[in-house]
């Protein structure tokens, strides 16, 4: 199991000035914590399960800049038609990474139904196995800190579109995310950050 | 009511750059004309994600357009009231008002019923087409809503489901 910050710390250490990366539910909580830049786009507040559609749309607008999703399994579960609509596109530039720990953690840790502990049978959903049969090629799954670090730099640097599944602990009662501001704000704060970094290094 | 090469020359004329869609019996017949008019068609899989898609488009400098039937309007509800009332990004749409010129395929269509009101309940602009002559209202509605930096919505009267 990975610790949800270990999880991020490779996604900060490795991404390039020009990516945008977008987080959500917990995801978001963790990488304030850690400090934010004018091209990270936190999406809170959210709609359910729509991080990877909005982070597919970026990928088409922006398609010279690499955009990496912090994902979490319910959010994914919530939408997983997205990773169809996703390949269906096939943007080189679309890094999705699905923070896995098996729980609704933001509400209080009940089990997703594509946990272990939330299935009858008590097997959990295999998300590399859903992201390759909706066309990804690029897959990958870590359960532990050390691999994945290892091997984040290719992981993140493969070809697009990219699907990270990482097993993550859950943490009972941690609170959710607050938003950081007026969303409507931050959403011309971030069209301008676009804007002004359309030409940077990369 | 409209030809896809209508549509497509309407679009291409108001800038659009992608259509995030959904289609149904009446609007999916226009894809092959927007597409071979050089607009990237985006299919999603559920109509709620279309305007997240759109979202993110508009975030990045594109200029999107949300294509649905006015049953996918009703999936939509939490992504559009996110997007548009959130974010308050100015998304503009086309949707599909089903069985409005006639009900003979859906008798008692209760799309009737809803459509109006819900989009009502989302606060969002609409002018309702009804008639081929109204592809202007069209594009005066769009740059309207477009200089009012708000969401608008063509609801384009249908007639089979």
């Amino acid at each position: 199991m990975i610790d949800l910050e270990a999880a991020l710390a490779p996604v900060r250490r490795l991404r390039r000035g020009n990516d945008v990366v977008i987080t959500t539910m917990a995801a978001s909580r963790a990488w304030m914590a850690l400090g934010t830049g004018p091209l990270d786009f936190t999406f809170v507040p959210s709609c359910m399960g729509h991080a990877t559609s909005l982070g597919l749309g970026l990928a088409l607008a922006q398609p010279q800049r690499r955009i990496i999703v912090c994902n979490g399994d319910g959010s994914m579960l919530m939408n997983l038609g997205s990773l169809v609509t996703i390949t269906a596109q096939a943007p080189r530039n679309l890094v999705v990474l699905v923070l896995d720990n098996g729980v609704y953690e933001v509400t209080g840790a009940q089990p997703t139904p594509g946990s272990g502990e939330g299935r009858s049978l008590g097997t959990r959903v295999d998300f590399a196995a859903m992201a390759r049969a909706a066309g990804f090629t690029a897959v990958y799954h870590f359960a532990d800190s050390e691999s994945w670090s290892d091997a984040a730099a290719a992981a993140l640097g493969a070809e697009g579109p990219v699907f990270v599944w990482l097993d993550v602990r859950a943490v009972a009662g941690r609170p959710g995310p607050r938003s950081p501001g007026p969303a409507a704000e931050r959403a011309l704060q971030f069209v301008r950050a676009i804007t002004l970094s359309q030409d940077a290094p990369r | 009511m409209f030809a896809g090469e209508q549509i497509a020359e309407l679009l291409t004329s108001l800038g659009i750059t992608h259509v995030v869609t959904v289609p149904d019996s009446t609007i999916g017949r226009w894809e092959t004309a927007i597409a071979q008019s050089g607009i990237t068609l985006v299919r999603v899989c559920r109509e709620g994600e279309a305007w997240a898609v759109a979202g993110g488009l508009h975030l990045g400098g594109a200029t999107p357009l949300v294509m649905i039937q006015c049953t996918g309007l009703f999936e939509s509800g939490d992504a559009l009231r996110n997007m548009l009332h959130e974010w308050k990004l100015p998304l503009y749409s086309f949707i599909g008002y089903r069985s409005y010129l006639n009900q003979e395929t859906l008798p008692g269509d209760t799309s009737l019923t809803f459509t109006e009101p819900i989009l009502a309940a989302w606060q969002i602009d609409v002018r309702l087409i009804t008639e081929a002559s109204q592809l202007h209202a069209v594009a005066a509605h769009y740059r309207a809503c477009r200089a009012a930096n708000k969401p608008g919505t063509a609801l384009i009267a249908e007639g089979n489901a």
